[in-house]
């Protein structure tokens, strides 16, 4: 019996028997939930980097559940994409996890600790289904087992609004999800599979029938309602900066990724590179959506004065990044746009952590009562500034990597078009400037209301240390580009086929 | 010919007809427990239409007695089960928030808790 062959399935299954142990160990001692998960998900952080590996090494890793070949039984299949997003995902939500366990005992009631810890772990294992999953049908169950959890975690909040919030959230959510089940039907319907890659086959001798252009839009909708893609955006500035700060990261920082990942795999798996490039043009229809949302979503962040509510419309704008790399469906641009899941998800993790840390300290949320924090909290500060500046995309850090490829895709389309979103790129980095710029200038150089000397009060090791780690990341990637590089390049080609 | 084309398809027009139903509801009612129900009716629709697609004219139950057997396809039935797990588990969550809202707000009216 060979365990390295098992990977795909230990990922998933280690954090799924450590959240249904949750309930079990909280039930006697709260306090272990903790370290219980921890140790579940930096397990999964092990096997993701072997994954990444092996993935480099040997290429695809395709693992048939209960020993049943394809298209009959469920196949998980591993390729670049797959690991990449492993990788990110296991190694954010650690990190959140970590954070987690001062942030809770104080922000959230103590009968909600255990359920914290499980649906938070259900939360990063249905991540981490949805990337490593082959099967269209098995990908709308992990989508919503995703989207449940997220609901709840949401309505945990201890903030006033949070049941509102979360049932909006679980309204559109909803209703992505009745799209993406339709649109898997029809695909069903016309191939009589529901594999990914053998649907990619069957599927061709029916480009042209409308049932796929309708199958191909209704999947689109679906999930850019779970991407929150402009204009379908409208639940996530209520649910994000609502919910605890440590979830705020994981949403914002990974779940939305993941919806992203979604209309990767379904534009360029299940549907060919060709197909829509030229026969329905999907990709320039998301590239102009996409560059809608970046200015839209970046205008929207100057207007807000809360300091969450900034954040979650700088991932709405972010998104649009994101998109517009996948839109661009160019060798560059597709990196770009993969390569800045990663980034942005370190970035923001790193923001809403330290928003997190601040609003833990202070209780400050509103953004011009910031001013003199950078000599009360002067380590949490120094990681929100460069976390900002690679959100803005300053050199040296990871986020100017990424912009920088986006840009070099947007200018390889060698079209008109290119050339206005090569400018969106640039005039939405200039926007997030505005608003990422005035808090770290409120904070360090900021009129102070009280004349008064500011203690040094810190918050505790166990935030700082996570905070510390992404911030650190989002520099070391930006010196060190090569090494996420190593995993997205590869997988942009091999979805594109150049 | 038109008559055909209706009766021969009744199925997607029913399908049609709830999904239309269950997503008017979804947008347009009030109360937070009509649009659940809203959204239940919308996703049972498509149930019915995914269902309804697997039949086999003169199929029987896939259930194998030796020698060839016309059957209709059971995958669709499987999957529709999972589904409706799916389903029952996010009207829980929802009937069980409403439960909450109505509890902190004394309200369930959409457009009151808007305002909040």
């Amino acid at each position: 019996m060979n365990l390295s062959s098992h990977l795909p399935i230990l990922i998933v299954v280690i954090p799924l028997i450590a959240a249904f142990m949750n309930p079990l160990i909280g039930w006697r001692q709260r306090k272990f939930c903790n370290p219980l998960a921890v140790i579940a998900v930096s397990a999964s952080f092990c096997i993701a980097l072997l994954i990444a590996r092996t993935v480099i090494t040997t290429g695809r890793i395709s693992y048939h559940m209960g020993g049943w070949a394809p298209p009959w039984g469920i196949e998980l299949a591993v390729d670049h994409l797959s690991a990449f997003m492993c990788v990110t995902i296991t190694f954010v939500s650690l990190l959140a996890i970590v954070y987690s366990k001062n942030y809770v005992e104080k922000e959230l009631a103590e009968e909600k600790m255990v359920p914290y810890y499980t649906l938070l772990l259900l939360l990063i294992v249905a991540m981490l289904g949805i990337v490593v999953t082959g099967d269209m049908f098995n990908l709308y169950i992990i989508v919503e087992m995703l989207s449940l959890a997220a609901y709840a975690l949401v309505a945990m909040s201890e903030e006033k609004r949070a049941y509102v919030a979360a049932y909006k959230y679980l309204l559109l959510g909803f209703t992505g999800a009745i799209f993406i089940l339709l649109g898997t039907a029809y695909l069903y319907i016309i191939t009589g599979t529901l594999n990914m890659a053998d649907l990619s086959v069957r599927i061709q001798p029916w480009y042209g029938s409308w049932v796929v252009f309708v199958a191909l839009a209704l999947l689109m909708v679906g999930f850019g309602i779970k991407t929150a893609l402009f204009p379908l955006h409208t639940w996530l500035p209520d649910a994000h900066s609502i919910a605890p700060s440590s979830i705020s990261a994981v949403l914002s920082g990974l779940v939305i990724k993941t919806g992203a990942y979604c209309i990767i795999r379904t534009l360029f798996t299940v549907f060919q590179p060709r197909f829509v490039i030229e026969v329905m043009p999907v990709t320039s229809a998301l590239s102009w959506i996409a560059a809608i949302a970046i200015l839209v979503g970046s205008l929207f962040a100057i207007s807000q004065t809360d300091l969450k509510w900034m954040l979650a419309y700088s991932s709405v704008a972010h998104i649009g990044f994101i998109v517009l790399g996948v839109g661009l469906a160019t060798g560059y641009g597709t990196t770009g746009g993969i390569l800045h899941i990663f980034n942005h998800s370190m970035a923001k993790g790193c923001l809403f952590l330290c928003a997190g840390a601040i609003i833990y300290k202070t209780g400050i949320r509103n953004i011009y009562d910031l001013a003199g924090l950078g000599d009360k909290m002067p380590v949490t500060m120094a990681a929100f500034t460069i976390a900002a500046f690679s959100m803005v995309g300053i050199p040296p850090t990871a986020g100017f990597i990424s912009k920088f490829y986006l840009g070099l895709g947007a200018l390889e389309q060698g079209t008109w078009a290119g050339w206005v979103f090569a400018g969106v790129i640039l005039l939405g980095s200039l926007l997030t400037a505005v608003f990422y710029i005035r808090v770290v200038n409120n904070v360090y150089f900021g009129e102070r209301k009280r004349r008064e000397e500011i203690e040094k009060d810190e918050a505790p090791l166990g935030m700082l240390i996570p905070i510390v780690i992404l911030a650190g990341g989002c520099l070391i990637f930006g010196i060190f580009p090569k090494i996420p590089l190593a995993l997205a390049e590869p997988a942009a080609r091999l979805l594109l086929g150049i | 010919m038109i008559l055909e084309f209706i009766l021969g398809n009744f199925n997607y027009w029913i399908c049609t007809a709830l999904f239309l139903i269950g997503f008017y509801a979804m947008i347009a009612k009030k109360n937070l427990i009509k649009k659940a129900m809203g959204f239940d009716i919308a996703e049972t629709s498509i149930f019915l239409f995914i269902i309804s697609t697997a039949d086999v004219e003169g199929g029987t139950v896939p259930i194998t007695m030796g020698g060839e057997v016309l059957y209709a396809n059971p995958l669709p039935h499987c999957l529709i089960l999972t589904a409706i797990v799916v389903a029952l588990t996010t009207t829980a969550v929802a009937l069980s928030m409403a439960v909450k809202i109505y509890e902190h707000y004394g309200t369930l009216d959409a457009e009151k808790l808007m305002e909040l």
